[in-house]
């Protein structure tokens, strides 16, 4: 017997215009509680804009809920409040507050859970007191991912958290957005499809702003010509 | 904060004339005492007036500079006029305090007593401000919010409490600036804000946009150099308005050597 699972985010009609251009056209799609929701598309399909609109990033219309809460009408930050971790697309940390002062700024919890970040990114405690803009790539990626794991988020929205790193520092993302996954929801913009086939269950494809294919991620694995039309790669080749 | 506030001006004025109001409301009080109260009332006002003006005028227009210069130019002139409208376009006569009217001989020179305070306060903002930024949630949310606001409201700050608080913090210091100034000077004036604004600005592209320390640095700098040049002009070269040809000559060397400003980050 299939087990009903819970819906926690549901996207309906949902539009973003940036300047002259209609960037999201219609989004309709579901990320039910638990386990990782891959958002996938070519570059330029629309999938930072449908993670910053659901934070209030971006203008949108139409209708965003979380548990049952409209989030149109809300701020970033009262959005964020209600349980919602984000990991930007290029990191976004602060680059002139030191590894602890990014920690603490992310702080909402009551008690967070540095003890939990530094077990998996022991390397943060080591450069505590280190500028954040003086950290590598990979590095500034541990301290972004650190910040969303330290509160205990409902769902944790992460933007490309693999772009740009080296195969260890893949290894190492991965493991941790594993570790996000044991305790929160996650839906994630991945364009590295192993990365995907490795953590998520469900997978939502946008191609130019439009919801293109939503299921389990295994439909989409079956589907080399799918994956070829609106992601530009084959399943078994995807980098 | 990427704001180019024109009203900042205006809140040393509000300062000078609630401190003023105050301080001439109170006669029965001591001088001293009366001039504590005045120099409150007045952090107070000038805390309000801001946190008012960021709140109701540049709030809506956050990334939309000519827009900011347009109206806090023009709530600048407005205020200024309702200033000169209820209080006269001439300056007023300040009740300081006599001890702050003395001189004191410092290292063989003769020091107005208003100078030394006006230096003492100033060194104290400048180590409280100091302290805020590194010590305090708040402070961390202001430094962190200068620089990327959007990614601190998407940590789940509401970053615009922490600008509006900034602006007060401003407020009250130029409040403080004003009922320092009218000590400095013996009276209030409308226009005494203008006035420094502009050497504020001068400060704070040399000092470097953002920086705080460099700010103080610059400050310093400017005051030095306006002082010195206007004593050795008037003495060697008979010609007493050197000081300002000199801070305009700082400015444009700065600009052309470090455009970030001495301790600016650049872009």
């Amino acid at each position: 017997m299939a087990v009903a699972t819970k819906t926690l985010l549901e996207v309906a009609g949902l539009h973003v215009h940036l300047g002259e251009s209609h960037i999201l056209q219609g989004l309709d799609f579901a990320v039910p509680e638990g386990g990782v929701t891959a958002l996938l598309g070519r570059n330029g399909a629309g999938k930072t804009t449908t993670i910053k609109a659901i934070l209030g990033l971006a203008g949108r219309s139409g209708s965003i809920r979380f548990d049952g809460q409209d989030l149109v009408t809300m701020k970033t930050h009262a959005i964020v409040q209600l349980g919602i971790g984000y990991v930007p697309e290029d990191r976004e940390v602060f680059a002139g507050l030191t590894v602890a002062e990014n920690l603490k700024l992310a702080e909402r919890d009551a008690e967070p859970r540095y003890e939990l970040v530094y077990q998996v990114f022991p390397e943060l405690k080591q450069r505590a007191a280190q500028r954040a803009g003086s950290l590598s790539g990979g590095q500034q990626q541990m301290l972004a991912l650190g910040r969303a794991l330290l509160n205990r988020n409902r769902l944790v929205l992460v933007d490309e958290p693999t772009k740009g790193l080296s195969p260890l520092m893949v290894a190492s993302a991965t493991e941790a957005l594993a570790r996000v996954a044991e305790a929160s929801t996650v839906l994630l913009v991945e364009q590295n499809l192993q990365v995907a086939r490795h953590l998520a269950q469900g997978v939502v494809v946008l191609d130019q702003g439009r919801v293109v294919h939503a299921g389990e991620v295994a439909g989409l694995l079956a589907d080399d010509a799918l994956a070829r039309r609106y992601l530009a790669v084959g399943v078994e080749g995807g980098h | 904060m990427r704001v180019l506030n024109f009203a900042h001006g205006t809140f040393l004025t509000v300062g000078a004339y609630a401190s003023w109001s105050i301080a001439t409301a109170l006669p029965g009080l001591s001088e001293t005492a009366r001039f504590a109260v005045a120099v409150g009332g007045c952090l107070l006002v000038g805390a309000v007036v801001a946190a008012a003006v960021e709140i109701g005028l540049i709030r809506p227009l956050y990334n939309r500079h000519v827009e900011q210069v347009l109206v806090t130019v023009g709530f600048a002139l407005a205020l200024t006029a309702l200033v000169q409208g209820s209080y006269g376009a001439d300056p007023k006569p300040y009740p300081s305090p006599a001890r702050t009217q003395g001189v004191v001989s410092l290292a063989g020179a003769t020091i107005p007593s208003s100078r030394l305070l006006a230096i003492a306060v100033a060194v104290a903002v400048f180590l409280a401000i100091a302290a805020f930024l590194r010590f305090t949630r708040w402070g961390l949310i202001v430094r962190a919010g200068v620089e990327n606001r959007p990614m601190v409201s998407a940590l789940g700050i509401d970053v615009q409490r922490a600008f509006t608080l900034v602006f007060a913090i401003g407020g009250l210091a130029a409040a403080l600036g004003g009922a320092l100034g009218a000590v400095y000077f013996g009276n209030v004036a409308p226009d005494r804000g203008t006035q420094t604004l502009i050497y504020a600005f001068i400060v704070v592209v040399i000092g470097g946009l953002g920086s705080f320390t460099g700010s103080a640095l610059a400050a310093l700098a400017v005051g030095l150099l306006q002082q010195f040049a206007n004593y050795y002009s008037s003495v060697y070269l008979h010609f007493s308005a050197a000081g300002d040809l000199a801070v305009v000559l700082l400015l444009a060397t700065v600009l052309l050597i470090r455009p970030q400003g001495l301790l600016g980050k650049g872009t």
